[in-house]
């Protein structure tokens, strides 16, 4: 069987897609580059969108990289079930484009926070973290100015009570969001996006703080083999 | 020709640390009696023709779907005279 074919997207300012195409190796994965200017996905088995600046973060983060000719592919075949990652900015953008509940704001202490963070991992039932233990803690790299994540009241209670939090912050909330949520899916489960890096936390040598992240690729490919 | 101002605001439930800092900042440069700021967004449209109920309609139409993210701001649209 070929490897599972894993797409890392790129906006003008993204800036950890060679980290991601290079864990998504790791597993045993092929990394696709996925150009935000084309109409074509390359028939790939899952996206990643990765962190960074696109587009200089104007307007709003994510605001404009939602609007890529490459989103309107990723929007319809995430609906239709397409697993889809983002972390950081690609977190921002799934926000932007309504693919995941909820926004990303401004920290609450203004400044840009870079550290190693706890988390842990709140439910299993995705197809990024399906490789987790539920209540499992990990740590992760956090690098972001703008990761608070907030919601309306209502669609907190729901994202609770659906067990949509995916990972919430311990030992510390960096940002201010609201529950601690560190990151969310949406109902079915195959789109997730969450503030830390787990494509900068998957090897040893350069890994700080280890290689806890590579259960969000395991569990992807894990997920498109069982398919 | 006119020009059209959209005015972009985050929703009063959601906390604004900038302007916060605002806030605090003003009494150390000795500024006194405010008791809050709020920090937003102003984005000045010019228009090829004129600001009519057609015009501003899609304005409106811009703001929801690009000028604000309607999650977290609320906007208003007003013609500049």
């Amino acid at each position: 069987m070929s490897a599972a074919r894993v797409g890392v997207v790129t906006f003008p300012g993204t800036l950890d897609d060679q980290d991601a195409a290079r864990a998504v190796r790791l597993v045993g994965g092929e990394a696709v580059p996925l150009w935000h200017a084309d109409r074509d996905l390359k028939g790939v088995d899952a996206v990643f969108l990765p962190g960074g600046f696109s587009y200089g973060d104007y307007l709003r983060c994510g605001a404009i990289s939602r609007f890529a000719p490459l989103m309107e592919e990723i929007v319809p075949a995430a609906r239709a079930g397409l697993p889809v990652l983002g972390t950081c900015n690609g977190f921002q953008i799934l926000c932007e484009a309504h693919l995941l509940p909820g926004a990303l704001t401004r920290n609450a202490s203004l400044h840009y926070v870079c550290r190693d963070q706890r988390v842990r991992i709140e439910t299993a039932d995705t197809a990024w973290t399906n490789a987790y233990e539920a209540g499992q803690e990990i740590t992760l790299p956090v690098k972001h100015g703008e990761g608070r994540y907030v919601a309306d009241a209502e669609t907190l209670a729901e994202l609770e009570a659906q067990g949509r939090v995916v990972v919430r912050y311990v030992g510390g909330n960096p940002n201010g969001s609201l529950n601690d949520i560190a990151g969310v899916r949406n109902e079915a489960g195959n789109v997730v996006g969450l503030m830390p890096h787990p494509e900068h936390a998957v090897e040893e040598l350069v890994g700080a703080p280890g290689t806890d992240g590579l259960g969000f690729f395991t569990s992807v490919l894990k997920k498109l083999v069982d398919a | 020709m006119a020009r059209v101002i959209v005015d972009v605001m985050l929703k009063p439930e959601i906390l604004d640390p900038q302007g916060q800092a605002v806030a605090r900042a003003l009494p150390r440069l000795g500024f006194s009696g405010v008791s809050a700021v709020r920090q937003g967004k102003r984005f000045e449209l010019e228009l090829d023709g004129p600001a009519d109920e057609a015009a501003i309609a899609d304005v409106r139409k811009m703001a929801e779907t690009l000028l604000a993210n309607t999650v977290i701001e609320d906007f208003t649209v007003r013609v500049e005279q």
